[in-house]
C-alpha cells in the first residue's frame, strides 16, 4: 500500500479524552500520523512523543551570527573604513558598538527562526494543505493513523482500537 | 486523572535541629572572619598617612565596617522587601502558575522588622562616616567647605528644618518606607493564612485589593529609597536610571532566593505539589530578569561614558580606574549577566535543579558586589576592598535572614491550600 494516502481519522469530541485516547492507541503499535486539533492542547506533545524542537539551536546560531556580522562591520568601519574620533573615543570603541549588536543579534535570530520554521513545516505560499476533515477548525480533534505504515493491523481492528479508546467517529480518508 | 488533593496540602516545615546547626555554623564562621577582618584593619589601618596628607579625614577602621553593615542593610531589606513585591504581583496579575509557591515568597517579608531597625540604627551611629551630606560645614556659606552643589539639594534631606542640622525629612522617609512595608508585609501575610479556614474567593480579591495598593506605593518608595540610601552616598552624582538599576538588582537577587528556597524544600519531600513546570517558571524569571538587570546598568553606563559628562562620568572614573574596585566591575556583569544568560538559557538548565541552584547561588553573590560596587567606592575609596570582613558580613547576614526565613516558615502550612487557583496550578505546563 502506497504511503499518504489513506487515512483512518478518529474523532474525539474532548481533548481530555483525546490525551488518553493518544496513549492508549500508540500503547497498541498504532503509529500516529498526526493529530489535528481546533486549539492548542496542553501536553500533546509528550503523549505523542515527540522530540523537542530544534529550532532553539536554529535561533541561537543566527543570533551568533547576527553578533559576529554586526562587531566585524563596525570594527572594519570605525577602525579601518573610515575612522572618525567621536566624543573623544578610541575609534574601536567596544561600548558605543553594544546597541547595534544587540538589534541585528535579535534580529538575525527572529529572521533565521522564522524562515528555518517556514522551511521545515513546508509553509510556502503555494503548499496546497490537505483537509483531513473540515470540522478540526471548528470543535473536533482528529487523529490521523496511516494505513499503509500500520499494515500489519488492518483499518478494521485501527477502527476498534479508536473506537474502545473514546472516539465518538471513526471514517475513511483518502487523498489522490 | 490527578488532583491537587491527592496531596497533602497541610505539611507544615520542620525547622530541624541540623539545619539550625548549619546555620549557626555560617553564622559562627561569619563571625570569626569579620574579627579576623576587623584585626587586619586595625593593624593594617589602611593608608592613614595618604589620606591625612591628602587634607581628608583620617581613615578608620570601623568606617568599613559601617560601609559592610550598610551594603547588608540595603541588599537584604531589598530581598525582603521583593518577597512581598512578587507575592503582590502574582495577586495583582491574576497569577495561577503560582498559587504553591505563594508562603516561599511572603516568607521573606520577615526579615523586613529587623532590617528597618538595623537601617535606622547605623544611619545614626555612621552618620558622617557613611554619608556626607550629614557634615553641616558644608551648608554654611562663611565655611571654606562650603558646597552649592550639596547646599542646593540640602532641601531634600532637612526640609523643612534647617539645612545641616537634622535630616528629619530623610528619616521621616526611611521610618514611612519601612512602615508601609511592614504594615502590607502582615496585612498580606495574614489574609493569606486566614484563607486556609475559608473556602471561597472573597480573601483572594482581597489580597488582591492590598496588593494593588502595595504595588502603586513600592513603585515610588523603591524608587525613592535607592536615592535615599545608595545614590546620596555620592551626593553632587546622579542618575535617573538609579531607582530602576536598584530595583532590579534587589529583584533578581530575591527571585534567586525564593528559587533556592523552594529547592531546598522540594529536595526536603516538602512541597509536593511543586514540579519542574513552576521551577522552570522560576528559572525563566532569573534569567529574564538578569538580562533587565544588565540592560539597565548598561543604559546607565553608556550615556555616561557616551556624553563623557564630568561630573556624570566621575562614578564610573572612581570605579573602572580604581586599583581596588575595577576587577569587581568585571566580576559583577560575569556572575550577573554572562552566568545565567549562557546557562539558564536552554530549556533544560531551567527545569533540572542542579543548574539553578548553582546560578542562584552565584547571583546571590554577584548581586552583593553590586551592592558593594554602589556603596564602597563613595565611603572608603581607596581604603576599602573585598576582604575577610565583607566575606564575614556576608555570611553573617546571610544565616541571619535564613534563619528569619526558616523559622517563619517552621509550623505553618507551606501550600495555600484554599487558594482558588491551586488546582490550575498542578496543571501548570510548559
Amino acid at each position: 500500500m502506497e504511503r499518504d494516502k489513506n487515512f483512518v481519522l478518529g474523532v474525539f469530541d474532548d481533548e481530555d479524552v483525546l490525551l488518553d485516547a493518544i496513549t492508549k492507541v500508540r500503547g497498541n503499535g498504532v503509529k500516529i500520523h498526526e493529530v489535528y486539533s481546533p486549539f492548542p492542547v496542553h501536553g500533546i506533545d509528550d503523549v505523542l512523543g515527540y522530540k523537542r524542537s530544534k529550532l532553539p539551536i536554529a535561533a541561537f546560531l543566527f543570533g551568533l551570527l547576527g553578533t559576529t556580522l554586526a562587531l566585524t562591520m563596525q570594527f572594519y568601519m570605525m577602525k579601518f573604513d573610515w575612522p572618525m574620533i567621536i566624543g573623544g573615543k578610541d575609534h574601536a570603541a567596544f561600548p558605543d558598538f553594544i546597541p547595534v549588536t544587540f538589534e541585528l543579534t535579535v534580529l538575525l535570530a527572529a529572521f533565521g527562526m522564522c524562515g528555518v520554521f517556514f522551511v521545515s513545516s513546508n509553509l510556502k505560499p503555494w503548499a496546497q494543505p490537505r483537509i483531513f476533515d473540515l470540522r478540526i477548525t471548528d470543535d473536533k480533534h482528529v487523529v490521523a493513523i496511516d494505513l499503509a505504515t500500520n499494515a500489519g493491523l488492518g483499518e478494521e481492528k485501527i477502527g476498534d482500537i479508536l473506537k474502545s479508546s473514546g472516539a465518538s467517529e471513526v471514517n475513511k480518508k483518502s487523498f489522490e | 486523572m490527578a488532583h491537587v488533593s491527592n496531596y497533602n496540602l497541610d505539611q507544615k516545615f520542620d525547622f530541624t535541629a541540623s539545619l539550625k546547626k548549619s546555620i549557626m555554623i555560617v553564622l559562627g564562621l561569619g563571625v570569626l572572619l569579620f574579627v579576623a577582618g576587623v584585626i587586619v584593619s586595625m593593624v593594617g589601618g589602611g593608608h592613614h598617612d595618604e589620606a591625612a596628607e591628602a587634607g581628608g579625614h583620617a581613615f578608620h577602621w570601623y568606617q568599613r565596617v559601617f560601609a559592610n553593615l550598610w551594603i547588608n542593610n540595603v541588599y537584604f531589606t531589598g530581598i525582603a522587601v521583593i518577597g512581598v513585591f512578587f507575592f503582590a504581583i502574582q495577586y495583582a496579575a491574576q497569577a495561577g502558575w503560582s498559587a504553591g509557591l505563594l508562603r516561599v515568597m511572603i516568607s521573606l517579608g520577615n526579615w523586613l522588622p529587623i532590617a528597618g531597625v538595623l537601617m535606622l540604627v547605623v544611619f545614626f551611629v555612621a552618620n558622617h562616616d557613611l554619608f556626607h551630606w550629614t557634615h553641616s560645614y558644608l551648608f554654611d556659606k562663611n565655611d571654606p567647605h562650603y558646597d552649592k552643589i550639596i547646599d542646593g539639594k540640602g532641601g531634600f534631606f532637612y526640609w523643612p528644618m534647617e539645612k545641616g542640622s537634622f535630616p528629619i525629612f530623610y528619616i521621616i522617609r526611611m521610618v514611612a518606607f519601612f512602615g508601609i512595608w511592614v504594615f502590607f508585609f502582615n496585612k498580606l501575610k495574614n489574609l493569606s493564612f486566614a484563607e486556609d479556614n475559608l473556602n471561597g474567593s472573597h480573601d483572594w480579591s482581597n489580597i488582591r485589593k492590598w496588593s494593588a495598593i502595595f504595588l502603586i506605593l513600592f513603585a515610588v518608595s523603591s524608587s525613592i529609597s535607592a536615592w535615599d540610601w545608595v545614590m546620596s552616598i555620592d551626593t553632587h552624582w546622579f542618575s535617573t536610571m538609579f531607582g530602576w538599576y536598584v530595583f532590579a538588582s534587589w529583584f533578581v537577587a530575591g527571585l534567586s532566593v525564593i528559587t533556592l528556597i523552594t529547592l531546598y524544600l522540594k529536595g526536603k519531600g516538602y512541597l509536593e505539589m511543586v514540579n519542574e513546570n513552576h521551577i522552570h517558571d522560576l528559572g525563566k524569571f532569573v534569567f529574564a530578569f538578569s538580562i533587565f538587570w544588565t540592560y539597565i546598568w548598561f543604559s546607565q553606563f553608556l550615556l555616561i561614558y557616551y556624553a563623557n559628562i564630568p561630573e556624570e562620568s566621575v562614578y564610573f572614573v572612581e570605579r573602572l580606574q580604581s586599583d581596588v574596585y575595577s576587577p569587581f566591575i568585571f566580576v559583577n556583569l560575569a556572575l550577573n549577566f554572562v552566568l545565567p544568560f549562557l546557562v539558564l538559557m536552554t530549556r533544560d538548565a531551567k527545569r533540572h535543579g542542579i543548574f539553578l541552584k548553582v546560578v542562584c547561588s552565584l547571583i546571590i553573590l554577584g548581586h552583593w558586589f553590586d551592592f558593594f560596587l554602589m556603596v564602597q567606592p563613595g565611603t572608603l575609596g581607596h581604603n576599602g576592598g573585598f576582604g575577610l570582613m565583607e566575606i564575614g558580613m556576608l555570611l553573617i547576614y546571610g544565616s541571619a535572614f535564613a534563619f528569619v526565613v526558616f523559622k517563619s516558615l517552621a509550623g505553618k502550612n507551606l501550600v495555600a491550600k484554599n487558594h482558588p487557583m491551586l488546582e490550575e496550578s498542578y496543571h501548570h505546563h510548559i
